[in-house]
């Protein structure tokens, strides 16, 4: 009896090359194959080529990266507050709490202001959405969306409409009208559709379109008329928490920011990502141009705001403290920048000088989180909202 | 982009970097400057930064009319 172990071959037609030869057995994907001698040779050097190719194209990141560090560091001759070092410092502000709108069941997620610099929109975990005259603290309209946790409202240019989406993955239109016997759901129109939820959204200059921030790690612009899908923005690596348009004399980009944390401008008509920033530490909740349209602030888990400067391309400035140690919510600037508005998890917003670097102001009053804080339009006053389910207007 | 190959993932990830390495920087310095200049000009315009007198104040507390 032989002890001899010997490969079996089985003779039939190679499943790649379609010959008759000798087979033997291969694993491609986990599916089983019967290969010639020939085909199997090449599927091993195949994968191997496979490899080479991942590991020269991880090499050339890596290096690529370098290169992009080693150009911006030739920019940064100096720091932002020596260029400011003659700028007389901020004396004491006094920003009082002038409106407290209640009436959310849950927490305040988001808010924005209309252009008339007084209705203010808001939407919350309890899936309202309502719309408020911050004069008077009296609500004007409230719809309930079919999700909890809206996660995303916006008022429309012209005031007439107003945007929302959170847990439905969707951002819907709802056409605001004083007319007491109409159903504002029953207007909704659905524009936008992605695979998870959705973070952020805005009109671009006009109430026709909308761009998107989702947590399926892209942003969109679409149409708001016909729902359709004008262009979409691929290159965060993780979801888009955040958005913000440039002012619109400074031309068709915007900013998002992302679990990725990585803050990426992009170039609307092309849907090219024109340049990234990666120095955040952790997730970017909040990203908002700076008013000239030459730089923009972000706020971030990592306990620290930031701005970069985009003809510089580089983070120019770090606004931090050791005792600030809870994640920025969101952050806004007043009117002439001098002044950067940040709320965050400690139930607290910071007032920071951006040209010195440093903070001129805390403010108290939120007894939760601060989710969401935006400057008016006219730069008048600031609103924040909270997880204690109340918007807070101060000047 | 989940459908994405690793391979091809990195592929873009290079092409994105090297447009990236040739966009133009300006000295910050200059941009710096610029920042600072836009600040000093507007800071007259800036109602949080230098107050609003309680009268003209839209917020003001309540009670009064508000013609708008």
């Amino acid at each position: 009896m032989c002890d001899q172990t010997f490969l079996v071959n089985v003779f039939g037609s190679c499943d790649k090359c379609f010959k008759q030869r000798a087979l033997r057995p291969v694993f491609k994907k986990s599916q089983q194959l019967s290969y010639c001698s020939m085909c199997a040779e090449i599927m091993a050097t195949d994968g191997l080529h496979e490899n080479q190719t991942l590991a020269s194209l991880k090499t050339e990141a890596e290096s690529l990266k370098g290169k992009l560090e080693e150009e911006r560091a030739k920019l940064h001759d100096v720091e932002l507050h020596q260029v400011a070092e003659r700028v007389e410092a901020l004396g004491q502000f006094v920003m009082k709490t002038r409106r407290t709108l209640k009436g959310h069941g849950n927490k305040v997620l988001c808010m924005d202001w209309c252009k008339d610099k007084r209705r203010i929109v808001s939407s919350s975990q309890d899936g309202k959405v309502i719309v408020w005259d911050s004069f008077t603290t009296n609500k004007e309209h409230a719809v309930t969306m079919p999700c909890t946790w809206v996660m995303a409202c916006a008022y429309a240019p012209s005031g007439c409409a107003i945007a929302c989406g959170g847990l439905d993955n969707k951002c819907s239109v709802y056409p605001l009208t004083f007319d007491k016997n109409e159903n504002m759901a029953a207007k909704k129109k659905s524009v936008a559709m992605h695979t998870n939820y959705l973070s952020a959204c805005s009109f671009t200059n006009s109430d026709m379109q909308i761009l998107t921030a989702s947590g399926d790690g892209t942003c969109a612009l679409w149409d708001v008329e016909s729902g359709q899908l004008l262009q979409s923005f691929h290159g965060h690596g993780a979801d888009v928490l955040c958005l913000d348009l440039a002012p619109s004399e400074t031309g068709n980009t915007f900013v998002s920011g992302g679990c990725d944390k990585k803050a990426m401008v992009w170039d609307m008509r092309s849907g090219q990502c024109v340049q990234a920033f990666e120095t955040h530490e952790s997730d970017i909740n909040s990203v908002r141009y700076y008013p000239s349209g030459d730089a923009f602030a972000s706020g971030s888990d990592d306990a620290t705001c930031r701005l970069y400067d985009l003809r510089a391309d580089r983070e120019v400035a770090i606004y931090s403290k050791e005792s600030i140690i809870f994640g920025a919510s969101s952050v806004d600037f007043s009117l002439s920048g001098r002044l950067l508005f940040a709320g965050y998890n400690d139930y607290t917003i910071n007032v920071w000088d951006v040209l010195k670097g440093s903070r001129v102001s805390i403010l108290f009053g939120h007894e939760n989180r601060v989710s969401t804080l935006r400057v008016s339009p006219d730069g008048t006053a600031f609103c924040s909202g909270s997880w204690d389910h109340t918007l807070r207007v101060r000047a | 982009a989940q459908e994405l190959s690793e391979k091809e993932l990195l592929k873009m990830e290079v092409e994105q970097l090297k447009k990236e390495v040739k966009n133009p920087r300006v000295l910050i310095s200059k941009t710096g400057k610029e920042i600072k200049d836009y600040v000093e000009a507007e800071a007259g315009n800036d109602p949080l930064l230098k107050g609003v007198p309680e009268d003209k104040n839209p917020f003001k507390e309540k009670g009064g009319c508000v013609i708008s």
